[in-house]
């Protein structure tokens, strides 16, 4: 195992990620359409209070804002010449609202475009794209990086070979996105479990998992599958549940008290690197910490 | 092998030369236009819907059957056009404004053209009213719309109130899809049909096309 990431878990069992960013950025004002990437540069006190919010509520990690933040994401606001800086930001922004109270993981999600042949983009160029973005995080000051929100593994192997170069001896995560099928869990372009810890492992990643997609029950089976096929450490990070419409409004149905009261299964099944995402709050991450605290290893 | 079963057969495999070559081939043996379209190239995408409704295959697989069935599609066309083989239907889709999610409308596209239908795509971030203009424009009878995003699902709400108030509530009927859309808001909203994936999407959409 990564020795940084060893003496972590040795000193800490298990660290206690963030929760959702999109959801807090439009809470701050972020406009449909608009590049949440952008806010960066613009309004650099929004990422970082989301990440002074999270590492309060207990958080032993933080993630940048900077999902979209490769190259080819970015192109599609326009703003693929500013992905250096971009990132720089993203990164100091998210150093400044941790404050030393907890690392900070350079967040790398998907360029949005498929791959060649089924795709339209040619693979060295996602790499490019990806290396820019590592490099532009890890020389902003984060102490990790996390590829996430990953559907295909062609893709999610390139970011971790870019983060892999970017952070040297430093810890790189790998999360994808399943979908549950008779066959068991697969991302859309069928990948599984199995062959994700394989090849990521190949990459050079030092954990995997995956985010999104699903509520805790779902991530309870896709942990247990990656438990079987592979001894790396696991990263989770659910959704509060399936969104379900109220009168109109998108809503989470996963309390604090839901996800908390189902951390111990995960725990079981091999997860050392907890957060949530998409409908988690600060709130969820508070009664996580609650249960990490009580929790013995 | 037959030739229409040999199509149908490499357009399962994603061969987009082998089904270009055999449609030409097929064109040269005096078989119509129309023949090949159902009995080769349709009859070859409902295998792949198949396959990927039943988790047999995934998204790759469907992306080079798609290039491989517009391939032959390519050939095809201007027979079509010229011998006014009637479209199974027209649709305008798009994904809504402020998303630029594509690959879920995108699906919905190859099967519906793997459905004989005539697809005009307005690509992502479109909003109400070009949805409306492409509709009037093509006289399309069908919009699909579709949204990845939460934040992004209420501009659906806004087409369907556009073609209320431009009086095509009725006679252009409206589909919405897209990870976070489900059946009760697409009821709550007003549109006509949910589809849940590319293949549902076909059926909705062919169930509205004989209602209208």
């Amino acid at each position: 195992m990564n020795i940084i990431l060893e003496n972590l878990l040795a000193a800490k069992k298990v660290l206690l990620a963030d929760g959702a960013m999109g959801t807090r950025l439009q809470d701050a004002g972020l406009e449909p359409g608009q590049a949440p990437e952008s806010l960066n540069l613009t309004r650099p006190e929004v990422p970082a209070g989301i990440a002074a919010e999270y590492i309060a509520a207990g958080s032993d990690l933080v993630h940048t804002n900077s999902f979209g933040g490769s190259p080819l994401m970015l192109a599609a606001h326009g703003l693929a010449d500013q992905c250096e800086e971009i990132n720089r930001a993203a990164a100091a922004a998210a150093v400044a609202g941790a404050a030393g109270g907890g690392l900070v993981s350079g967040s790398i999600g998907p360029c949005g475009r498929l791959l060649t042949p089924y795709g339209d983009v040619d693979p060295d160029e996602v790499l490019d794209g990806f290396r820019i973005q590592a490099a532009a995080l890890a020389a902003g000051g984060v102490d990790l990086l996390t590829v996430e929100t990953m559907t295909d593994l062609r893709e999610a192997v390139l970011a971790v070979t870019a983060a892999r170069e970017a952070i040297g001896k430093g810890i790189v995560l790998a999360s994808l996105t399943f979908e549950p099928t008779p066959r068991g869990w697969f991302t859309i372009v069928g990948n599984d479990p199995a062959s994700a810890a394989h090849d990521l492992a190949a990459a050079g990643v030092d954990a995997v998992g995956s985010n999104c997609g699903q509520g805790t029950e779902g991530m309870l089976s896709v942990a247990r599958e990656f438990g079987r096929v592979t001894d790396m450490p696991l990263l989770i990070q659910a959704n509060a549940g399936l969104p379900v419409l109220q009168g109109g409004e998108v809503h989470y149905p996963e309390t604090p008290g839901d996800m908390a009261e189902a951390l111990p299964d995960l725990l079981k099944a091999g997860v050392r690197i907890i957060g949530g995402c998409c409908g988690t709050t600060p709130g969820h991450i508070a009664a996580l910490r609650g249960v990490l605290d009580q929790y013995k290893g | 092998m037959e030739l229409l079963e040999r199509i149908a057969e490499q357009l399962d495999l994603g061969k987009a030369d082998e089904v270009a070559a055999l449609t030409t081939e097929a064109m040269a043996q005096g078989l119509s236009a129309e023949t090949i379209l159902n009995q080769g190239l349709i009859a070859g995408m409902d295998v792949v819907g198949e396959k990927f409704r039943t988790h047999r295959i995934f998204l790759p697989h469907v992306l080079l059957s798609a290039r491989a069935m517009h391939a032959g599609m390519d050939l095809l066309k201007p027979l079509l056009i010229k011998q006014d083989v009637p479209a199974a239907g027209k649709a305008v889709l798009g994904t809504v404004r402020g998303d630029q999610h594509d690959i879920g409308k995108n699906l919905v596209g190859i099967m519906l053209a793997g459905a004989g239908f005539e697809v005009i795509d307005l690509g992502t971030d479109v909003a109400p009213a070009e949805f409306l203009d492409a509709a009037r424009r093509h006289d399309a009878r069908v919009i699909g719309m579709s949204a990845l995003l939460t934040t992004t699902m209420p501009v659906m709400k806004e087409v369907v109130e556009l073609l209320a108030k431009e009086g095509l509530a009725g006679r252009v009927k409206t589909v919405a899809g897209g990870a976070p859309v489900t059946e009760e808001y697409v009821r709550e909203i007003g549109a006509d049909a949910y589809a849940f994936d590319g293949v549902s999407a076909v059926d909705r959409i062919r169930r509205l096309m004989e209602e209208a």
